[in-house]
């Protein structure tokens, strides 16, 4: 290289503000859209600014699922990225990873920090720690379902405005009122079924899910979802169906699509979906997942839903260095108050929820912190810790089969159920 | 006649070699992978893994579902093989008739042809999705109970109908070619005669171009088998209740997303033979049949 080239080289490196030095790049593979993604890019960029040594760079690698593929995917070819965001489903999947992973501790511990446990809210501790109480992964973005409704369209359907359903009968009975009122045609509409009308509804309700604390306290488990809660629920939503006045949108969030154009008046959603439903400019209110009249010790706790970011085995010291500081930023306390506010998702911290309490967030923004409330109001119990299995994501695409059939007329609410049971038993066995 | 051969004996395989490196490296090694593999049960991450022999076949044809995707992915490739030859026919027909900007017109008709799969499923996604479809509201607005997000039958007309709609264009460009190599005198024969213009299709045009449809029907068969995963996976994700669900779609799903991959495997060990077999029906009867004039 003569002389000049290298003077050019050195003047262009310090005209793009490139470092001269080796700064160790960490590849950071997520499936946050819309809102959630600009949040992603921001704590990144902030994150390579306040430091020189490592670059963070998201890369969006499609839904939960897709994500979670490509991560198999990349350890199989010995080729991951340095931190994957994995969904609450593929827990168990990761979990069963012994070896392909670094816990998040030891992460933490590389980068010269101390772990300690009592600083990160305790449901979602408990949620992404094994038996022993070792912490795999890093909580990012915590979330719990919520109620949303258009305030527009209580108002024109002559409904109390700040007075949400709170059980789902009332929800169901709310939802038929609206559709024959002509306020909108469609009274209620659902994301997610199988994490808010089963996972969720099991420890809201504090039945069973499954056996073994559903598989929280051991892999051998049998579903109990053909009990007659569940079936009772599910008659009660598929009549709505049948009546147009619950409508379904698909396996996955496409739902809130429906409540966002205005056309159903009541969504049940994570809360991680306030972003787009605020950018959407609606007139919108938030209630507390709805619970069964039924259920006797209603409402209980909810679980933790959202994603964990999770770090592979193999890497050099120089990278889990590096990870740590990124983990390690994205626990302060002003950075999760700020992701809280803006997303909607859980802080992770105590000490960020404390903080945003004490700004006064919660007095300007009311049902705000109902998703924080609703996961810790209570002690869980066995049947509310969460549920894990080591092929949870094929379980949900049993359940959703069987949903669709259901919702379609083409099967009553037992047999959906029944099959659901049968079915999701003999994957979970072929599974062990 | 002397026969030609090559001066140098090592030339030939020299020659070769490229071809059957890409052969090698494209085909066999992954036929041969997904060989072992069907034979094995092994977690996502391939921590463990045990030798099962033919247990993943077993299970896989003892499963309803399996049998349920082969019904499905009949009924889909039957359909959309007929749907997009007909509709080609017909529009290659309709544009020999054209007088002035014949070309313009081909043009306009070739062009699906160059979009993506996975793109021509979210452009009829957009168009009919209940959620946001601006025609899923035309149809609801006009009573008719338009939801392919619970309704099978009307999810399987709308991949069948993306998915035909992309291949009219490879079809009328075939059409287009057969239609031009049929003699001018033949037809004006028959017009003489007083033949009406209906007539003379289906009595001349329609047989004289019948070893094209044959071959258009085995491309599209085809087509409709293993190029339409992007068309399914974007416009339905093989929902609802499986009602779409092909034995292309059910390789994906049960490898990528329940992680499965021994069964998965098993499944793309079928596929395979039945490619075979496919390509070996080709050879014998279209290789035979049809003359390009």
């Amino acid at each position: 290289m003569s002389i000049r080239s290298l003077i050019l080289s050195g003047v262009l490196a310090a005209t793009t503000a490139l470092p001269a030095f080796a700064q160790t790049e960490l590849q950071w593979w997520h499936a946050m859209t819309g809102a959630n993604n600009e949040v992603v890019d921001t704590l990144a960029k902030e994150f390579n600014d306040s430091q020189k040594d490592y670059k963070v760079v998201p890369v969006f690698k499609g839904t939960y699922p897709e994500t979670l593929n490509a991560g198999i995917a990349a350890f199989r070819a010995k080729q991951t990225p340095a931190i994957i965001q994995v969904f609450d489903v593929g827990t168990g999947v990761m979990m069963g990873a012994e070896g392909a992973v670094k816990p998040v501790a030891e992460v933490l511990e590389a980068a010269g920090e101390k772990f300690d446990k009592s600083k990160y809210l305790p449901g979602i501790v408990a949620y992404y720690s094994k038996p022993d109480g070792t912490m795999l992964s890093f909580p990012y973005n915590s979330s719990s379902p919520i109620l949303y409704y258009n305030k527009d369209i209580f108002k024109k359907a002559g409904l109390d405005v700040d007075n949400p359903p709170k059980t789902w009968q009332e929800v169901f009975e709310t939802a038929r009122k609206i559709k024959k009122s002509g306020a909108s045609d469609c009274g209620y509409t659902s994301t997610w079924l199988t994490w808010i009308h089963l996972e969720n509804f099991a420890a809201w309700n504090d039945v069973p899910y499954g056996t073994e604390e559903n598989g929280l306290a051991g892999t051998d488990v049998k579903l109990e979802l053909n009990e007659p809660i569940y079936v009772e629920h599910f008659k009660a939503l598929a009549d709505l169906a049948k009546e147009g006045v619950f409508r379904y949108g698909g396996r996955t969030s496409e739902a809130k699509q429906l409540f966002l154009s205005g056309e159903c008046a009541m969504l049940t959603e994570s809360s991680g979906g306030l972003g787009d439903v605020v950018k959407s400019g609606i007139n919108y209110g938030i209630g507390q997942l709805p619970y069964d009249e039924n259920a006797k010790s209603a409402p209980q706790n909810t679980i933790p839903g959202g994603a964990s970011l999770w770090v592979f085995g193999g890497k050099s010291d120089e990278e889990y260095k590096g990870i740590g500081a990124f983990f390690k930023f994205l626990s302060q306390t002003d950075v999760q108050q700020r992701l809280h506010e803006k997303s909607g998702y859980l802080p992770v911290t105590t000490a960020a929820y404390e903080q945003t309490k004490k700004s006064g967030f919660y007095e300007k923004n009311p049902g705000r912190e109902t998703p924080i409330t609703q996961m810790m109001g209570k002690e869980p119990t066995g049947n509310s810790k969460g549920v894990r299995l080591p092929n949870l994501p094929q379980i949900r695409d049993i359940e959703n089969e069987q949903f669709e059939a259901l919702l379609a007329g083409k099967q009553d609410a037992q047999t959906t159920m029944d099959n659901i049971v049968k079915l999701g038993n003999a994957a979970i066995a072929e599974a062990q | 006649m002397p026969k030609a051969v090559f001066p140098n004996r090592f030339l030939p395989y020299l020659l070769l070699a490229p071809q059957v490196a890409i052969t090698l490296v494209f085909f066999y090694w992954p036929a041969s992978q997904a060989l072992y593999q069907s034979t094995l049960k092994e977690d996502p991450f391939g921590l463990k893994s045990k030798f099962v022999g033919l247990a993943n076949f077993a299970a896989v044809l003892g499963d309803p579902d399996y049998l349920h995707s082969v019904r499905v992915t009949v009924v889909f490739s039957v359909s959309t093989a007929v749907l997009a030859l007909a509709l080609a026919l017909f529009l290659a027909t309709a544009a020999e008739k054209v007088v002035r900007g014949k070309a313009f017109y081909r043009t306009l008709l070739i062009w699906p042809y160059a979009v993506a799969p996975a793109v021509a499923g979210l452009l009829w996604l957009f168009m009919f999705n209940p959620a946001m479809g601006t025609f899923a509201y035309l149809l609801r607005d006009a009573g008719y109970r338009w939801n392919p997000l619970l309704d099978g039958d009307q999810a399987m007309v709308l991949v069948v109908v993306a998915a035909a709609w992309k291949q009219i264009s490879y079809n009328f460009l075939f059409f287009v070619a057969a239609l031009q190599s049929i003699p001018r005198s033949l037809i004006e024969a028959a017009a003489i005669d007083g033949a009406s213009s209906t007539k003379r299709f289906w009595t001349i045009v329609f047989p004289l171009i019948a070893p094209t449809t044959f071959f258009l029907l085995v491309v599209n068969t085809v087509y409709a088998f293993f190029d339409t995963f992007g068309i399914i996976d974007a416009v339905t994700g093989g929902g609802p209740a499986q009602a779409t669900q092909t034995l292309v779609y059910k390789v994906y799903n049960d490898g990528f997303v329940n992680l499965d991959l021994g069964g998965s495997a098993a499944q793309s060990v079928i596929l395979m033979a039945i490619v075979i077999a496919l390509t070996a029906v080709q050879f014998r009867y279209v290789e035979r049949r049809v003359h390009y004039g």
